[in-house]
């Protein structure tokens, strides 16, 4: 399979040992030697060598090839998270690149086998999207490629309607609620009554007529949640549609290939800071300690410097991320953590804090297990690294008319990277009822925080929402600091404007008050 | 490689032609971008799919370096403020020539190579010096060759004395530069931009304009060398201005198309003799001409002096709230069928490429 020239299978060879002795623990990985067309491709297919037909990835195609021709971009390493590991190399690149990129890939290789946020994912991804593939072809066959497209439009547009922890969460908690609500009301005599200490206060604690009224008011209230459908907010809108919506079956099979693989792509969206730092930590280590010879020092730092930098305007995760782990291994080698640290506020003192640990290197292992980008950054990201490495927030300045430096207050730039991880910096949006004015309507409601959704697109959404659901659809959000309610029902598109957020159902999520 | 298959496809409904009612979600790109250091962003046709977004312009994010509070950080666009499932979303921003550019264009547009205005009887004459005579003027005496000469014959005839290197010359050693007359058939080419800045025309409108004449400019350059442009603005009355000023001023008043046909026809008269010179002129409006007297002048002066004299005219009609559009019909009643007159409606910025090949595309 491998078709390395026996110069670079040499090197192979050697990298694979040294990254091994470093302590990285990775699959098998297969590197192959490719064109730059070639990688193109593969890139366009989300690194698969099938996909089912799409135009989209003859757009990335477009962009990769035509950004590529013109000099600007050019993709060095590529590698899938599967089992056996897939890398590919680009042919034509010297030598130390294809020994930075190999370096490079088994950390990442390391990455995928070792977090538990991949733990989920199917490692035989490779025959599954060809699965797909083949499914969604036999369906364009069928049923035409218009239509079989159209479709498939539809739920891409749906596709990041999904609960991104949902593969972590042991069972779905439907059954399991019920058999404990059942277990407390069993536990607890009289539900709804006030508490009786003393036998002999119990008629007057709670009266006769008490007791009736709250009865009543119980099954009125499971009545409501009988009634309502379903009876939780709903995160995995997907697997909702999947289930609740009037598909056909082949429509229902793609909707789910679509969500199958966006599942599979979730985990790298969560940990892309931490997944580049740390294959960038390990290329950076590798090469410069093991594998390179002198003369290649020149080129290595000029091409490493390359993928670290950060433009005032982008934020880069391979270098917030490398940054990140030398910072968390310096700290746990000089033992500065812990509330004694933490307590001290004498500049001096900080600054020469050693307690020469050592812990450095097992910890960074440690965070490459457990962590995911949000925890990542939530625990290990301190005010003393930001200062250091030059943060800072910016933001669209309406007067001007441009994206100006706003802040450079810890508590900012800690706020604004943890809303840009959190669900990859994407609108929460749930299902709070599926028979919303008992009239078989979805309500979906967009928990606020503090950022509009965009409205063209919110729009488009609705509409394609619709055409899988049927009947009308609405949408609580809020714009401009007020609750809306948009509705679409097939032909026309409304908005209300919401006077109280005192819709149905239990939204705590909808806070359309700012 | 189905991946050909998704490309051709992607590359259909970018072109409209499966899927019309995707090309709404079409995007161009941005066509110039900093153009005074010749870097321009690539056109480059991408299709959002709709999703459940944040706005971008609220969303701001987090950067690095030494910036003071307030300073600009320029657009945020190379993809990396999300972390996305995508290898990568990059917005071309690339050094180009405005040569490749045109080549580009011409490329996307299909636009067919212009030929050069059929006057081959015209022809300019262009002297080069090419080899030497026995005779000429003292000034163009070439020294060289002259002592060569004079060498040659001091060598032949015995008489060159190494230790005594003098050589004297003599009337039939004397070499001069002599020239040929080349004559090389005329393509010289102007561009008159005429634009109609009375209220009515909004920023918006001069933007599509300023977009539409930048690649039309770039175009005409491609075939002409030395292609000269001229400008002129007009409300009521008009006046030739030098091209920053062409688009940035704003005026008001009421609209005289005539005044800048006058304008333009003096020009031409004085500077660029219609047998020996292309010529071009481009007009754009609302298309809120002041009244019909008005326009039947302007139709007067087209068919008796610019249709005939020009390679062909060109007007384009930018959609604007105020303007009633009124002149575009009239010069389509006017005028049906004439090849030499090519008219064309702007809608909006996504129908400039449309509008330049109707003007360009037909290779005149």
């Amino acid at each position: 399979m491998a078709n390395l020239t026996p110069e670079l299978e040499r090197e192979r060879v050697k990298i694979c040992k040294i990254a091994k002795d470093a302590g990285l623990d990775c699959f098998e990985t297969i590197f192959e030697l490719i064109t730059y067309d070639q990688i193109n491709q593969f890139a366009a297919y989300g690194g698969f060598p099938v996909r089912y037909p799409h135009w989209k990835f003859g757009m990335e195609y477009e962009h990769l090839s035509k950004s590529y021709e013109y000099g600007l971009s050019k993709i060095y390493e590529m590698v899938i998270n599967t089992d056996p590991c897939y890398a590919y190399l680009m042919e034509g690149n010297m030598l130390m690149d294809q020994k930075l990129v190999m370096a490079h890939v088994y950390g990442h290789c390391d990455f995928f086998k070792n977090n538990v946020w991949f733990g989920k994912t199917n490692r035989k991804m490779m025959d599954q999207m060809a699965n797909h593939a083949t499914r969604i072809r036999r369906y364009v066959d069928r049923y035409g490629q218009d239509n079989v497209e159209n479709f498939i439009d539809v739920c891409l547009s749906l596709e990041n309607l999904i609960d991104r922890y949902s593969p972590y969460m042991e069972k779905s908690s439907k059954n399991e609620a019920s058999t404990e609500d059942l277990d407390r009301q069993a536990s607890q005599a009289e539900p709804g009554l006030l508490r009786v200490n003393r036998p002999y206060m119990r008629d007057y604690i709670n009266p006769p007529a008490f007791i009736k009224e709250q009865k009543e008011k119980m099954s009125a209230a499971a009545a409501l949640k009988d009634q309502k459908f379903p009876a939780e907010s709903e995160k995995d809108i997907l697997n909702f549609l999947i289930h609740h919506a009037p598909l056909e079956d082949w429509q229902q099979d793609v909707l789910s290939i679509i969500r199958d693989e966006a599942y599979y792509f979730s985990p790298q969206g969560m940990t892309k800071t931490m997944n580049e730092g740390w294959a960038s930590y390990w290329h950076s280590k590798l090469m410069t300690e093991k594998i390179m010879n002198d003369s290649e020092i020149v080129d290595f730092a000029d091409h490493h410097s390359g993928t670290m930098a950060m433009a005032p305007n982008g934020y880069n995760p391979y270098k917030v991320g490398i940054e990140l782990m030398r910072d968390i291994e310096d700290r746990w080698n000089k033992g500065r953590f812990g509330r004694d640290w933490e307590n001290c506020d004498d500049v001096r003192e900080r600054q020469n804090w050693d307690l020469k640990l050592g812990k450095g290197r097992d910890k960074i292992f440690e965070v490459r297990k457990v962590y995911n980008d949000v925890t990542f950054i939530d625990e290990f990201l301190t005010e003393d690294f930001c200062i250091r490495n030059r943060l800072f927030v910016y933001k669209f300045n309406k007067r001007t008319g441009k994206f100006e430096v706003d802040t450079r207050d810890f508590k900012a730039i800690k706020a604004k990277l943890l809303f840009h991880m959190t669900n990859f910096g994407q609108p929460i949006i749930r299902i709070e009822d599926a028979n919303f004015e008992n009239r078989g309507e979805l309500l979906l409601s967009h928990l606020h925080e503090g950022i509009d959704m965009q409205p063209d697109f919110m729009t488009e959404t609705l509409k394609n929402l619709q055409k899988v659901w049927n009947r009308p659809v609405n949408l609580i959000t809020s714009m401009d600091s007020e609750g809306h309610l948009y509705r679409f029902d097939g032909k026309e598109f409304t908005e209300h404007k919401l006077s109280q957020p005192n819709l149905p159902s239990g939204n705590e999520g909808s806070n359309s008050k700012p | 490689m189905s991946i050909k298959e998704d490309h051709s496809r992607f590359r259909d409904i970018v072109k409209g032609k499966v899927k019309e009612n995707f090309r709404k979600y079409v995007s161009q790109g941005e066509m110039i971008g900093k153009r005074e250091n010749d870097f321009v962003k690539i056109p480059l046709p991408s299709i959002d799919i709709p999703n459940f977004r944040y706005g971008p312009k609220q969303q701001g994010g987090i950067g690095q370096g030494d910036a003071q509070q307030g300073d600009n950080v320029g657009e945020p666009g190379d993809g990396q403020g999300q972390a996305g499932n995508n290898p990568g979303e990059h917005l071309l921003e690339v050094e180009l020539s405005m040569d490749e550019l045109a080549e580009i264009l011409g490329e996307k547009l299909e636009l067919p190579r212009i030929q050069p205005k059929g006057n081959k009887n015209i022809e300019t004459v262009k002297t080069k010096y090419t080899g030497m005579a026995p005779v000429g003027p003292e000034g163009l005496r070439h020294f060289r060759s002259s002592y060569k000469k004079a060498l040659k014959r001091y060598v032949t005839t015995g008489s060159y004395d190494p230790d005594n290197p003098v050589i004297i010359p003599i009337r039939r050693d004397f070499q001069y530069r002599s020239f040929k007359k080349i004559t090389k058939p005329q393509t010289r080419a102007v561009v008159i931009y005429m634009m109609d800045v009375s209220g009515s025309m909004g920023d918006e409108q001069k933007e599509i304009v300023r977009l539409e004449s930048f690649w039309i400019n770039s175009w005409l350059k491609r075939h002409y060398k030395g292609l000269e442009t001229r400008f002129i603005i007009h409300d009521a009355a008009a006046k030739e201005v030098d091209e920053d000023t062409f688009f940035r001023t704003s005026e008001s008043g009421g609209t005289l198309i005539s005044s800048a046909y006058k304008l333009c026809q003096q020009i031409i008269e004085a500077d660029y003799p219609v047998n020996e010179w292309n010529i071009y002129p481009f007009h754009f409006s609302d298309g809120d001409n002041w009244s019909g007297e008005d326009t039947r002048l302007c139709t007067r002066m087209l068919s008796e002096f610019f249709l005939p004299h020009t390679n062909m005219f060109c007007y384009g009609q930018v959609e604007s709230k105020y303007g009633s559009g009124q002149f575009l019909k009239d010069l389509q009643k006017e005028f049906p069928n004439d090849e030499r007159i090519v008219l064309s409606q702007i809608e909006n910025r996504d129908k400039i490429l449309d509008s330049i090949k109707d003007f360009l595309g037909k290779g005149r």
